[in-house]
This record gives structure tokens, sequence and C-alpha cells, in this order.
């Protein structure tokens, strides 16, 4: 029990775990949070195209002497506005669609960055560096990811229904547009706000595994929306400080967990998974 | 496919029952849905429907009717205000699309191949979904919502099931779980698209009861289906769709074997059985099955008098 106890406190001990704990858990929470609508919304290339897509903006930002966070947010919005516009106005589909705008942008990214001098390494941006965060990036964080969180809560019974069925919330007469634009705009936020915790690549991860792990457990949205941010809040502290154990990459050690977590419930999931399957004999459940 | 057609579906109901008391005679003015010289034409250039034209009055069932791609989601996406008509004008009890919507006016019972069925929500979630449009931003019901949404549960014969995930239920059962999100709506205007598609002959039943309820209590309700064989058993008005209007009307008028050999063309099956066919005396009147793929529709008489015969 002791070992246990010094295996959580041990790390802790050093202030820039704290607040490498805290960005992380702040993070797991909101992603965790959006990532049940974009599973159920069938928008999980989403997240990937619009993180990817911020990359640009991200060095931009710099060049003009901008808050990242304002030049990532609208590289992220125009990605996603961009792949709206191409869908309408041609005959390609939106994975495909998708597909070219967030790699044109994410290369877009990779030369800017290396004509410009920045102070940034490419590594942080694209993987997180949760264990060199400020006490200023922890209050950033903060207010973005609490301020997101608050929104989607507030909006969470329209925009569930706008995922379920738009048919239904337009004939009640809710603005169905402010709803996808809405919850495209939320998930610019929320991948601004996990920058620094996880990166662009690996907050994609964050923002699929919580909702899928939830999805497989739960049949009611009201319980996913709790799996899912439980099993992620859990991942981050594990993986946290697991990566000071191991000497790891804290990002990649929360999505490795994450994952743990989902191969867990694809298993033993007590009406989805594999294994009750198995018990019951298909088609008499 | 060549099953036997049960006895009971051959019977055409009584005239009767296909006038509702207190109804004015005469043409429908449009006091329901009025659509009035309606064309639709997408983004990529092609005219679904071209100069369209029904009126539906209160305490109407209205069958629209006509093959894939005849603009039958089309009608139903202007009426909803998914597509805003090239020319011409929608009107909902006598408003504009987007007021009728605004005042919970329209609603929609979707197609069952529409609905994601692993969606994580209850029987009485989806039902609660009816009554948003009533509820205040946050959408937190009230005691009256929760009371709408258990007489609807009630009146669908769903109750029991409240607790179930949706994906859990039949095709029938699924059907009423939607009925009765439409039902806790209170909407005066009910959509339904292909109701009896994957539903058992005992739900095709409790839903044509219910329809027929609601338009004794003055609903309009416009059913999109391609199940010809039951549209005279519930339907007072019909309107035939091929990209536009080719006929609109009372159901004894507009659902003859001529105007469903137009709108169909020759995608329909057609039997006629007659005279010495069909039995060995001077009866001069023949048979005629029409079918598609559903429920056949038949007519029995003179093959000369436009289906008056009909029994």
């Amino acid at each position: 029990m002791s070992m246990l106890a010094d295996w959580i406190t041990g790390p802790l001990a050093y202030p820039f775990m704290q607040r490498a704990l805290v960005v992380s858990l702040l993070v797991a929470a909101v992603c965790a949070v959006l990532s049940c609508y974009l599973v159920l919304k069938g928008w999980s290339l989403m997240g990937d195209a619009i993180s990817h897509a911020v990359l640009p903006g991200i060095v931009i930002a710099h060049v003009a002497g901008l808050p990242l966070v304002v030049g990532a947010f609208a590289a992220g919005l125009s990605c996603a506005l961009l792949t709206g516009y191409l869908k309408e106005n041609s005959r390609i589909k939106e994975d495909t669609v998708m597909g070219i705008v967030f790699s044109g942008m994410f290369g877009l990214g990779l030369v800017l960055f290396t004509k410009v001098e920045t102070d940034q390494h490419l590594n942080h941006i694209l993987f997180g560096d949760v264990l060199g965060v400020s006490v200023r990036d922890v209050i950033e964080t903060a207010i973005v990811a609490g301020g997101t969180l608050l929104v989607v809560l507030a909006l969470r019974r329209d925009l569930l229904l706008y995922c379920f069925d738009p048919g239904h919330a337009r004939t009640i007469g809710l603005p169905v547009r402010v709803l996808h634009y809405g919850l495209l705009v939320l998930l610019a936020l929320t991948i601004v706000a996990s920058l620094k915790a996880v990166g662009i690549i690996l907050v994609i991860a964050m923002l699929i595994g919580p909702g899928a792990t939830a999805y497989l457990l739960a049949d009611r949205f009201g319980r996913m929306l709790a799996v899912a941010v439980a099993t992620a809040m859990l991942s981050a502290a594990i993986g946290t400080l697991a990566s000071f154990h191991i000497d790891g990459a804290p990002g990649a050690c929360i999505v490795l967990t994450q994952s743990l977590f989902f191969g867990l419930a694809f298993l033993f999931a007590p009406r989805n998974g594999v294994l009750a399957r198995r018990r019951v004999p298909a088609g008499t459940a | 496919m060549n099953a036997p057609v049960p006895t009971d579906r051959l019977a055409s109901p009584s005239p009767a029952s296909n006038v509702v008391p207190g109804t004015p005679a005469g043409p429908p003015r449009g006091d329901g849905i009025l659509v009035d010289r309606v064309s639709v034409t997408y983004p990529n250039g092609t005219t679904a429907v071209r100069d369209a034209s029904f009126a539906l009055d209160p305490g109407t069932i209205c069958a629209l009717v006509g093959i894939n791609g005849s603009g039958k989601s089309t009608v139903f996406k202007a009426i909803m205000g998914f597509v805003r008509p090239s020319a011409g004008a929608v009107r909902l009890c006598g408003m504009p699309v987007a007021q009728a919507l605004k005042r919970n006016i329209v609603a929609y019972v979707p197609q069952s191949e529409d609905v994601d069925w692993n969606f994580p929500v209850l029987v009485e979630d989806v039902v609660m979904m009816g009554r948003y449009g009533h509820m205040n931003m946050l959408r937190i019901p009230a005691r009256a919502d929760r009371a709408k949404v258990d007489e609807a549960l009630e009146r669908v014969g769903m109750a029991a099931f409240r607790k179930r995930q949706i994906g859990e239920l039949s095709g029938g059962q699924k059907k009423r779980v939607f009925l009765a999100r439409a039902l806790a709506q209170e909407g005066r205007i009910i959509l339904l698209d292909e109701p009896f598609t994957g539903v058992d002959v005992t739900t095709e039943g409790a839903i044509v009861a219910l329809l027929r309820e609601l338009r004794a209590a003055g609903h309009v309700m416009l059913v999109s289906t391609h199940d010809l064989g039951s549209v005279p058993d519930f339907c007072d008005q019909v309107v035939l769709l091929d990209r536009t209007v080719l006929a609109a009307g009372a159901t004894a008028e507009v659902f003859t074997p001529e105007n469903l050999q137009r709108t169909f063309g020759g995608a329909l099956r057609n039997f006629r059985l007659g005279g010495a066919a069909l039995h060995q005396d001077a009866d001069r009147r023949s048979l005629t099955v029409l079918t598609d793929d559903e429920r056949p529709l038949v007519f029995y008489g003179d093959p000369d008098s436009d289906g008056e015969g009909r029994t």
C-alpha cells in the first residue's frame, strides 16, 4: 500500500509534475466530453483534420507576434469551414475533402516552420511538452478548457439531438447550422487547449479513445459522458505518473493508458464486450 | 413474394370511414399544408420537383405516392425547411415554413434506415426529444413534459419499454417510439416517412388506428409510402408524384389504376384477371392487382369505369 502511495506522491513532490498533472487532467476532461459527440456523430476524422491544420496557424501567429492560441484556433476553424465549402461545391465526399484539406495545411505548416526562426520545438508542438508548462500555461489551459466544457455542458442536449436526428432538430426549430459550426468551434478550442499537454498528433487519440470506450460501456448518453470523463482523467493521472517512473513521454503514456482501457472495455464490457457476446448466442439478446 | 393476399386486405373500407365529420365539402383550401407551384433545384443543378401543387386541410391523412426519385423526399424537405423552393411557396397552417417550425407545428417520423439504432439513448429519451421545442434553453424537462411523454408512450403501447435502449426493439416497436415522439411534440402537421416498412401487421393496424384518432383531432398527416395496398384503407387524400404532382385529391378520385400506371410507369407489377380467366359467367368485371414489393393494390370492377367498382 505504501509503495502505491509512494508511486503517486513521489513525482508530485516536484512542482513541474504538479503542473503537468493539473494540465493533463483538464485536457483529458474536455477532450473526453467532446469525444463522445465525435464518436456518435461519426466525426472522429474531423478531430484528426483540425488538429493537423492547426500547425500553420501556430507558425503564422508566432511570426505576427500573436498568442499561439489565436493562430491555432483560426487555422483549425478555417480547416473546418474550407472542408464544408469544398464538400458542398463539388462531388467529392466529406472524408476525402478532409484528407486533402488537413494534409495540405499540415504540409504548409511544416514548410513555414522550417523557414521561420522560432524558439518553438517542432516536437513540442506535435507531441506536447507537459513537463515544461508554466503556471501561466496552466491558467490559459484552464480558461480555454473550462470555458469549452461549460458551453458543451449547457448545450449538451441540443448537441446530442443534433447528432442523433438532425431532421427532428430542424423541424422543432433548433438552429442546426449554429449547432453544426458551434460543435466545430468547440472542437477547435479543445484542440488548442490540448496543445501544451499532448500536442497536435496525440490529441487525436484523446478525442477518440474515451468516447469509444464509453460507447462500449454505456447505453445512455449521460452515463457515456461520465464514463468517458472518468476513464480519460484516470488515464491522464496514471499516464503522467507512469511517465515519471519509466522516464517516458507523458503524452504517449496517457494515450497508451487510454488504449488499454479501450481494450479492457472491448473484451469485458457487460453487454457489448466480446466475452459477453460469446456467452450469449447471437440473436437472443 | 407471391404469398396469397389475405382476404381482409381485399376488402375496401366503407366509404364512410374516409369522411371526417365536420369537414367542409369542396376541395381542400390548404389550411393545413399548402404547397403552391413549388420547384426545387439542388446546388448540383438537378431539379427534383417542378411546379408541384397540392392543398390539405386539418383532419386529413394524405398519402404521398411515387417511385424512388420521384421527389417524395424533396417534398418532405421543402415542408421541413431543409431546402428552399427555387420557385413557389409552402405554407403550413397559414404560416411560412420558418415561422411554423419555430412554433413547433411540424413533427417528423423518420424512416427506420435513417436512424442510428446503436445510439446510446433510451426509448423515453427519444420521446422526450419531442418536447425540446417546448422547453427552456437548457432543455430541463418540467412536470408537464414528463406527463406528455408518459401519455405518448401509453398511447402507442410502449410504456413497458421506456427504459430500453432503442436498438433492442423490434421493427414495429421502433416505429411506435418515433410516433410517440411526434405525439409528445403535439405538432399539428405530422410527416411520416415509409411508416410501414419492416412493420408487422399488428403494428400496422395500431399505427393506422392512431392516425385515424389524430385525424379526428384535427391533425394533418402526410404519409410517404410505396405500400399501395394500405392507402385506400386509411388515406382520404392522395398526392401522386413523379417530379411534379400528377394528380392530387380525394382517394376515390385520384387513386385509380390509370393514374397509378402513369405514376409508376413500368415500375409496377400489374396483373389483370378478367372475363373467362376469372369466372365463367357473364360478369364483365375484372380483377386488377397492382404491386411493387409491398402489399398489393386490388381493383375489382369494370375496366372501363375508372375503378368505380372497387370492392
